[in-house]
């Protein structure tokens, strides 16, 4: 697992909260303040199902389970960026306009976005803020949702049975949870998790910076054997996990034939504690020069 | 079947009712007399209770009884649809509230007695036209009812195959009624059942019904879709869209996804399965991936021999076609329209779900994806696998 963990002392975390209150009032007026804006979670560790093909023997079985810790916590998003934020990247020169014509709804998930796009948005959004977002890893995704995350392994995997049952397993597991409707709904309309984060497994999915990994695995589901990893196809987490080439927008144009594609593409972005508290010290240092 | 002779008879015998038309009305020969009429209030009578695409009422695949008279009844519904998984809606009109409308089946020599009513709730004027009936615009001169009628039309099944019905209100009316919905199918089975190239009999153990509907869905100036309130209200821009020609849908069984996840159709490794595949107004070519048709009526008419081991297969527009294949292999199919753009963008897939064993004789994936290896050459060896195992 990447870390994106930095240590932090009391006394920078100290000198964090004194500052707050002036950084905070820098924001562009648009942007909530952090408090509305993220969800902040502790350290932690959990049971993560890694994304990506696994196979045995050169058959295809679920992937493993490992315990992964996140090392520094995690600020998240509460809601996806909506329509409306992401117009204003767009208005800026900074992000591809959006295919739908209609001005952007403060109250609605921007869809129909690439991971190009999404990424776009994050370096603008930094820009704009003078923090460091980015879109999460699958793993975080994984953390934020808790108990909303749907492990997709599939349930009758012995790694005897032929391709063809676990090919029919998926697609019935895929589609018990899949609805019909595509049509975006308002922030909040399909529920929060026990930590307060909104619309995590609803008809948008979320892209995460986690790449395709094609993996072998030994007899105690160990990595070993041949590896790859493809970075053009990036992990989309939502009710299911899906697999996407990183320029699609809608996957009903970039799916493979019978597998259930996302109803929609969005995201939301996590912010780099470790980069907001570099770019804290870099002011202070700045702020206490000028004073000195 | 014709062999050469008999085909140059019928050929000789047309030639000459062309020639002279007033000695071919006197002709006395069988062949020429109109076919002996049966005492039809004298035949056995059966009530078919219609059932709703992809399925087909139950039914023999051949008989030994004679002839009867089947009685069907549909109500037509003028209702709102939601064609596709975006939630884009139109005014359509249905023979029993399906797009298509159910399949009737009958045997050869029976005779389809339709009770078709349009309920006072509806706003238009329908009717029939069957393209398996002989006569009156295909009983569409006879069975134009207004809201709050009903109409009761008899025809004799005098020749096999699937068959498109559909709507026909007259001038304009046509093709908007036929491409909101209003299309269905007719088999009429051989009595002794379906055959082979060589006479032989061939039989399914399940039978499924697709029927193929392009759509012309108006769009604001926006883009977006518009909807309306009533059949009416969309007319004129329906048929604006309509007379482009480029379909803003082409859909199975009425709309995007409704034969895919819980609605795919199923079957087994083994069983031997008839898609009929209609399309009342539009070429199509039905493809399914990972499958084939084994015996194929292309033009859907069972007197012909069917073709065999066809990848993909012509339905001309106004007409249904059938395909038999035994399934061979478990897994995930799709059932397309082989323009992939219109199976992919506009909505003309379905699924096939079947459970069985895998046969790795017919297919096995030999080493799976992995990096790819070393060679003495530097190039992919096509004989010896490179994945290390
Ligand atoms: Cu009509």
């Amino acid at each position: 697992m990447p870390s994106y963990a930095v240590t932090v002392t009391v006394a920078a975390a100290g000198a964090a909260a004194m500052l707050f209150t002036a950084i905070a009032a820098a924001r562009p007026p648009d942007i909530p303040p952090a408090p509305d804006l993220l969800v902040s979670l502790p350290p932690g560790t959990f049971q993560y199902r890694v994304a990506g093909d696994f196979n045995r023997e050169g058959r295809p079985v679920n992937a493993p389970l490992r315990t992964v810790r996140i090392e520094a916590g995690l600020s998240i998003m509460k809601t996806e960026v909506s329509a409306a934020d992401y117009d204003r990247c767009v208005a800026a020169g900074a992000c591809a306009p959006r295919a739908d014509g209609e001005p952007g709804r403060a109250d609605l998930p921007v869809v129909g976005v690439s991971w190009q796009d999404a990424t776009a948005y994050a370096a603008w959004f930094s820009a704009r803020t003078g923090e460091r977002w980015r879109l999460p890893t699958d793993a975080e995704w994984a953390y934020a949702a808790g108990s909303h995350f749907k492990d997709d392994a599939i349930a009758r995997d012995d790694g005897a049975g032929a391709v063809s049952e676990r090919w029919l397993a998926r697609y019935d597991q895929e589609w018990e949870q899949q609805g019909f409707d595509r049509r975006v709904r308002p922030h909040g309309a399909f529920g929060a998790n026990e930590r307060g984060i909104i619309d995590l497994t609803g008809n948008v999915w979320e892209w995460t910076n986690t790449c395709f990994l094609r993996q072998g695995l030994d007899a105690t589901g160990e990595a070993a054997g041949p590896r790859t990893v493809n970075c053009g196809v990036r992990v989309v987490a939502g009710e299911h996990r899906s697999y996407v080439t990183d320029f699609i927008r809608d996957v009903r144009a970039g799916g493979c034939s019978v597998g259930v594609p996302p109803a929609n593409l969005g995201f939301r972005l996590v912010r780099e504690e470790g980069g907001f508290l570099a770019g804290l010290a870099t002011r202070l240092r700045r702020i206490l020069g000028r004073n000195a | 079947m014709f062999n050469r002779r008999s085909l140059m008879k019928v050929v000789g015998l047309t030639a000459v009712a062309a020639a002279a038309p007033a000695a071919a009305a006197q002709a006395t020969s069988p062949a020429a007399a109109p076919a002996q009429a049966l005492d039809v209030s004298r035949l056995p009578r059966e009530q078919v209770e219609l059932v709703a695409p992809p399925f087909i009422h139950p039914h023999e695949q051949a008989t030994k009884a004679g002839p009867k008279v089947v009685e069907f009844r549909m109500v037509i519904e003028e209702k709102e649809l939601v064609i596709d998984s975006h939630g884009t809606k139109v005014q359509a009109m249905t023979f029993n509230g399906s797009v298509p409308g159910p399949m009737m089946v009958v045997h050869e020599g029976d005779y389809v007695e339709l009770t078709l009513v349009n309920p006072a709730t509806n706003s238009m004027a329908h009717n029939i036209d069957f393209h398996s009936a002989t006569g009156a615009l295909g009983g569409g001169e006879l069975t134009l009812i207004n809201p709050g009628e009903q109409v009761v039309l008899r025809w004799k099944a005098d020749r096999t195959g699937v068959f498109v019905y559909h709507c026909a209100p007259g001038g304009p009316m046509v093709p908007w009624h036929v491409v909101s919905g209003m299309s269905g199918a007719v088999m009429v089975l051989p009595r002794d059942g379906l055959k082979d190239e060589k006479g032989q009999p061939l039989k399914y153990d399940r039978a499924y019904y697709i029927g193929e509907n392009d759509f012309y869905v108006p769009r604001d100036a926006k883009g977006k879709f518009k909807t309306y309130d009533s059949p009416g209200d969309s007319y004129a821009d329906t048929v604006e869209v309509m007379r482009k020609l480029t379909p803003t849908h082409v859909v199975f069984n009425g709309r995007e996804g409704a034969l895919t996840g819980k609605n795919a159709m199923t079957a087994k490794v083994g069983e031997r399965v008839l898609i009929v595949h209609a399309q009342a107004n539009r070429d199509t070519r039905p493809h399914l991936i990972g499958g084939h048709g084994d015996y194929v009526w292309e033009a859907g008419k069972f007197a012909n021999p069917p073709q065999r081991d066809l990848e993909t297969w012509f339905i001309r527009g106004g007409s249904a076609g059938a395909a038999l294949y035994t399934f061979k292999q478990p897994g995930i199919y799709a059932y397309v329209n082989h323009n992939l753009i219109e199976a992919f963008e506009l909505g003309a897939t379905a699924h096939f779900k079947v459970d069985g064993t895998w046969n790795d004789d017919l297919m096995k994936q030999v080493s799976p994806p992995g990096p790819i290896g070393p060679t003495k050459t530097g190039a992919v060896s096509p004989l010896k696998p490179t994945g290390k195992h």
